[in-house]
């Protein structure tokens, strides 16, 4: 099955061009870290992806189906983490995850295993009950990214999940999202940190609105530290 | 469960949820109207003469005429607060979770009027059997009959703040907005004076009384509430419903990229 594929993407604000033409798949079961300095044009690709934003230019396609001509089967096959919490702090996890649940269609029996696997596969079960306000950061990400997986998506797309997060919970939440693609699930993970990006993972580095490198982590910067890689292609292209 | 009214139920139960939370925009919501009924309706009680209009069989006193108008103003505060909540909801990115689920959009935006409509409705209620236990009351069945005016009133007057959170893009313009919306809708209807009165001292303003759709509102749930049925003003009211509706649902898609955020 294929996972996510964007071809000649392209954005304008007024006479601002926020992505221009942009081009690349992501296979399935594959974590592919979109890099990127603030202002890159990550959250406008975002909400191109996630039909916040219509796109006029090019297409997108998820899991197979394209997001202009289906966009309700292409939604259906997509969960996602926003940059900014999207919990009801009043409500429990598990009043949020079930709020989620309906909104994909999904009630009673059905949704309650599904919540308690989620919960499950992100450690976060015996916090089903607890208010999401009561919850430290990284515990709301986590319950954040088991909502997003109720639905059993195949794609997952999360924008710069570890933002505000300690190194701790940085560390605990790429580890659990690096095994959901081990486990088949096709991740577009969003970040400027490169210390979140293991050598063979897929690669993208987006600046100025355009793809400066596509390839793994490990092709792309050799033997040279990430991070100073991404600065210097930064540097060069500004 | 059909998807469908699983996501209702979620939707209606959330709105709910928030409100039990919000105890106090209850008891505000209740205190406004109680004052316009046991204040200022008690001082302009002498002033204001009425004289007997449809649905009115007797004379009326002040209070008596001004309870329909009071429950149109519960659901036309419910309403912009509802438009609020749905600014706020935007602000805080809990509205990118409805609008990223899978349902039709327009599904999802009813739903949420279905929600605040019903929070709206309760409210008028619990007004209501206070003004009873006042001695302003209505016919019994009155009560029953004026309940799907009131749902149509509610929904109209909650598209129309689904419209407006479509259009206000950060909560400190809402303020403004409020006052330009609130209070011309209230004083320019048939809610504390009828309009005849109104053409007396200015046919300018009794033309714009008379098209203005929360006059229809109030009309509509005053002669519901008198066991009558005034088909003019649910006509009028479905049209603004649509209007506004369609104009909203204009607002929230996508490729007016109104819902989303730059970065």
């Amino acid at each position: 099955m294929s996972g996510l594929k964007v071809s000649d993407l392209s954005y304008s604000y007024g006479p601002k061009r926020a992505l221009d033409k942009i081009s690349f798949e992501v296979e399935a079961g594959h974590f592919c870290a979109l890099l990127g300095p603030n202002g890159a044009g990550k959250s406008t690709l975002f909400g191109l992806l996630t039909r916040l934003l219509s796109a006029t230019d090019g297409t997108i396609e998820i899991a197979g189906y394209d997001l202009a001509h289906a966009p309700r089967a292409a939604l259906a096959k997509l969960g996602i983490v926003f940059q900014q919490t999207t919990l009801d702090l009043d409500l429990s996890v598990h009043q949020n995850l079930s709020y989620f649940a309906a909104l994909h269609g999904l009630s009673g029996r059905d949704a309650a295993m599904r919540i308690d696997s989620s919960l499950e596969r992100l450690s976060m079960r015996e916090r089903a009950y607890e208010k999401a306000r009561a919850l430290n950061g990284g515990h709301r990400r986590r319950a954040e990214i088991a909502r997003a997986l109720i639905h059993d998506p195949a794609v997952l797309l999360l924008d710069e999940p570890t933002v505000g997060l300690d190194a701790a919970a940085r560390h605990a939440i790429t580890g659990h999202v690096h095994a959901l693609a081990d486990e088949g699930t096709t991740i577009l993970w969003a970040t400027h940190l490169t210390d979140e990006i293991r050598p063979s993972d897929d690669l993208i580095i987006l600046h100025q609105a355009r793809i400066l490198e596509r390839g793994t982590a490990q092709d792309i910067c050799g033997d040279a530290p990430l991070q100073d890689k991404f600065l210097a292609l930064t540097a060069q292209s500004a | 469960m059909s998807p469908y009214l699983t996501s209702l139920l979620a939707i209606v139960k959330r709105e709910a949820l928030r409100f039990i939370h919000q105890r106090e925009r209850f008891i505000a919501a209740l205190v406004r109207p109680l004052v316009w009924l046991l204040v200022f309706a008690a001082g302009f009680r002498a002033a204001l003469g009425l004289s007997i209009i449809p649905p009115y069989q007797t004379y009326i006193t002040y209070e008596t005429y001004i309870v329909p108008g009071l429950c149109g103003m519960i659901l036309l505060f419910n309403g912009m607060q509802s438009s609020l909540s749905l600014v706020y909801d935007r602000e805080m990115g809990s509205m990118k979770l409805l609008l990223t689920s899978p349902l039709p959009r327009w599904w999802l935006l009813f739903c949420k009027l279905v929600g605040s409509t019903a929070i709206s409705v309760l409210q008028v209620y619990t007004f209501l059997a206070i003004a009873a236990a006042f001695g302003i009351t209505m016919p019994l069945f009155g009560y029953l009959t004026a309940l799907p005016a009131l749902v149509v009133a509610g929904i109209m007057l909650g598209a129309l703040g689904l419209l407006l959170s479509s259009f206000i893009k950060q909560l400190e313009n809402f303020a403004g907005v409020m006052n330009f919306v609130i209070f011309p809708m209230f004083f320019l209807s048939s809610a504390l004076y009828p309009l005849w009165k109104m053409a007396e001292s200015s046919v300018l303003l009794y033309t714009i009384c008379a098209v203005n759709p929360f006059t229809h509102a109030v009309e509509l749930i005053r002669f519901a509430l008198y066991l009558s049925f005034n088909g003019s003003a649910l006509g009028w009211v479905i049209l603004a419903t649509l209007v506004f509706t369609l104009a909203a649902l204009w607002g929230y898609n996508p490729a007016r990229s109104g819902a989303g955020k730059r970065g």
